[in-house]
């Protein structure tokens, strides 16, 4: 394959300013990010300061209902609550290695923001994080951490005020900044090196899980499955499966967030009802109209709120080997509720898209088998927007219709 | 008889002693109804090429005067069949260029794209998200029409790569002149300088300025001048405040550089 490309999809569709900071990145991912050392400096940092390894919870309550095991991998214990530590970790301590001195990063629910902000100043780094102003405004409790965690935080008023507009000025800025900032892009999509970077980064998910389902229940799961916005927590689960013959049994399961599902809603599901096209550096699937304008995106979880995803998804959804689904704010709201009831858990509305489709979908895994979902994240900083919503589903959290 | 090329009409203004004046405008700017008249405008006054704005929802290489205008234009219904369809049988001395990103001309289909261009007279393409690396299949498009690929280089580009770039580019180069987006800037940086130095001794086409450019008296201080200036943003922002093209290019065209 082409370097930077997944099948068809990825590259680098940047405007020329950009490209030797691009190159800069690549030739540290080749020499420093693969050194022994590096990794070594990684992994200490990931257990002593993240939590890592994160535990592998098997549902008891759930299975016994469901008939199969449902495990979660329970990425929400990652400190700052999410996966994105991961990566912000490894970039920023990429970037120090680098030499540089500050970050940028955008945010979209707040969360990439946050774990940016933390890593930056864990590694005492200057940072500087783009954020919509619709997001802004409805993610007040994740500006406050990353203002206490000494950010600079710059409210994007362009376009629809959203990630992608947010994505756009930190793009813009890194143009500017590029001699001693690094951006540490979010999610594994974007130009190349970063799909491939930030996949590297997250796949210590997939690993873990591989090693704690062979020590736990003796064997590779039957099934893994992740929510997919840019798709980063999804990349990090499944890579490890995918790349290794010995796991193509494995069924990948990336759920997509479907908004309210009503015909002709806007959703954040651009691999099942997108079309391929490039936006923010990569050729990939996304959400447009006819003639290539970007359209806007809707999911209840702000995390998944993007219209496109990245070009490995893209990948393994045209060759088959991963399959990808549609689930609606509706359903994730009844698995974030019934989670939390049934397993002591409160699961971020991200990850609650996952986990709505064991539930929705029992039929779908064999008696006996057994099924991780990747936690993502935590629900805790959803519940302003759940309450909203799960006054209408109160009482109503068993799992089968 | 054919018209002459993008880089002969800059080649020609520098044989009167001048300097080539590109204007850009967004497509549908500032209305849709008063797009062409401006177009018309900007040809009666002087200007040797004009590049013409496909507006896109991301531009991400654009300052903000660009993408509001790229918004606007968005907002009015403007595409890149309405903005063909205005541009054919003009009848321009000025040559045409178009500058969108990448996308809208992939889903509009590059071959398509390459056709109507051409038959709407326009002789170039920019596209400011296309780097070298992956312009292969927009250049293999616009070839059989005679359309060139404007290159885009700024003062992080090296000598190596202006050489790669040299060896495929046509119609003339586009130096830009700040490590930035359009239109932010006030003064030129001293970079501005170098890279229209280094520019015009790798390539052997015509080099344009563009980026922050909005009054002659830049350009007059300046040991190696470009052969040609673009203007944007301080044109959209000299419409949108009322004004007409003509005033605008007015201490453009009657200077003698």
């Amino acid at each position: 394959m082409k370097k930077g490309r997944f099948g068809d999809f990825g590259g680098q569709f940047v405007p020329e300013l950009l490209m030797p900071p691009l190159w800069e990145l690549e030739r540290a991912c080749e020499t420093i990010f693969s050194s022994p050392a590096f990794q070594q400096e990684l992994t200490g940092l990931l257990r002593d300061f993240a939590g890592r390894p994160t535990p592998l919870t098997r549902c008891d309550t759930l299975s016994q209902e469901l008939g199969f095991s449902l495990w979660l991998k329970r990425e929400d214990l990652v400190h700052t609550g999410a996966h994105k530590m991961n990566n912000t970790l490894g970039q920023a301590l990429l970037a120090k290695h680098m030499g540089k001195r500050k970050l940028i990063a955008e945010t979209g629910a707040g969360q990439h923001g946050v774990a940016t902000a933390a890593a930056a100043a864990k590694l005492g780094m200057a940072c500087t994080i783009y954020m919509g102003a619709v997001d802004v405004q409805r993610q007040a409790s994740n500006v406050s951490r990353m203002k206490l965690f000494g950010a600079e935080l710059v409210p994007v008023d362009s376009g629809t005020r959203t990630l992608k507009d947010a994505i756009n000025e930190a793009l813009r800025a890194w143009i500017v900044e590029q001699a001693d900032t690094h951006y540490c892009f979010g999610t594994a999509a974007g130009p190349h090196p970063f799909p491939t970077l930030v996949r590297d980064l997250q796949t210590v998910i997939g690993r873990e899980t591989r090693e704690q389902a062979v020590r736990q229940f003796s064997r590779l799961p039957d099934a893994v499955l992740a929510c997919v916005g840019g798709g980063s927590n999804a990349i990090g689960m499944f890579h490890p499966f995918a790349s290794d013959p010995e796991a193509a049994k494995v069924r990948l399961i990336g759920i997509e967030a479907g908004g309210t599902g009503e015909p002709g809603c806007y959703n954040s599901a651009p691999l099942n009802l997108g079309s391929p096209g490039v936006l923010h550096g990569q050729f990939s699937m996304l959400l447009q109209t006819g003639d290539g304008q970007i359209e806007p995106s809707h999911s209840v979880s702000a995390g998944l709120d993007y219209p496109g995803v990245g070009p490995e998804h893209a990948w393994l959804h045209s060759t088959g080997r991963a399959e990808y689904h549609v689930v609606t704010d509706a359903s994730a709201l009844r698995a974030f509720e019934i989670l939390s009831r049934r397993e002591g858990i409160i699961p971020a509305l991200e990850s609650s898209h996952a986990l709505a489709f064991v539930l929705d979908k029992p039929s779908a895994f064999a008696e006996g088998s057994h099924v991780v979902v990747n936690l993502s994240g935590r629900g805790d900083k959803d519940l302003d927007i759940a309450s909203k919503h799960l006054s209408l589903l109160q009482g109503d959290a068993a799992c089968t219709p | 008889m054919h018209p002459m090329s993008l880089q002969q009409r800059i080649e020609k203004a520098g044989n009167e002693g001048r300097i080539a004046l590109i204007p850009f405008i967004t497509a549908g700017f500032p209305e849709p109804e008063s797009f062409v008249r401006i177009v018309r405008e900007l040809d009666a006054s002087g200007a040797d090429i004009i590049e013409i704005g496909v507006p896109f929802s991301d531009p991400v290489a654009d300052g903000p005067v660009v993408e509001e205008a790229s918004r606007r234009a968005l907002a009015a219904g403007v595409d890149l069949d309405w903005t063909l369809r205005q541009l054919a049988d003009l009848q321009l001395e000025a040559g045409l260029v178009l500058m969108g990103y990448y996308n809208p001309f992939l889903q509009y289909g590059l071959e398509r794209l390459a056709q109507d261009a051409a038959g709407a007279g326009v002789q170039g393409c920019i596209v400011p998200d296309l780097p070298l690396d992956e312009d292969g299949p927009l250049r293999t498009a616009l070839v059989p029409h005679k359309l060139d690929l404007i290159a885009l280089v700024g003062p992080n580009t090296d000598d190596e790569r202006m050489r790669a770039y040299a060896a495929v580019a046509s119609g003339y180069v586009y130096a830009v002149s700040v490590m930035g987006t359009t239109g932010v800037r006030r003064e030129l940086p001293m970079e501005a300088a170098q890279t229209v130095r280094r520019a015009r001794a790798v390539f052997s086409l015509p080099v344009a300025l563009g980026f922050g450019i909005h009054r002659p008296e830049q350009i007059l201080a300046m040991s190696t001048p470009p052969h040609a200036v673009v203007f944007g943003s301080a044109l959209l922002r000299h419409l949108a405040a009322g004004g007409t093209a003509g005033e605008f290019m007015e201490p453009w065209t009657k200077r003698a550089f």
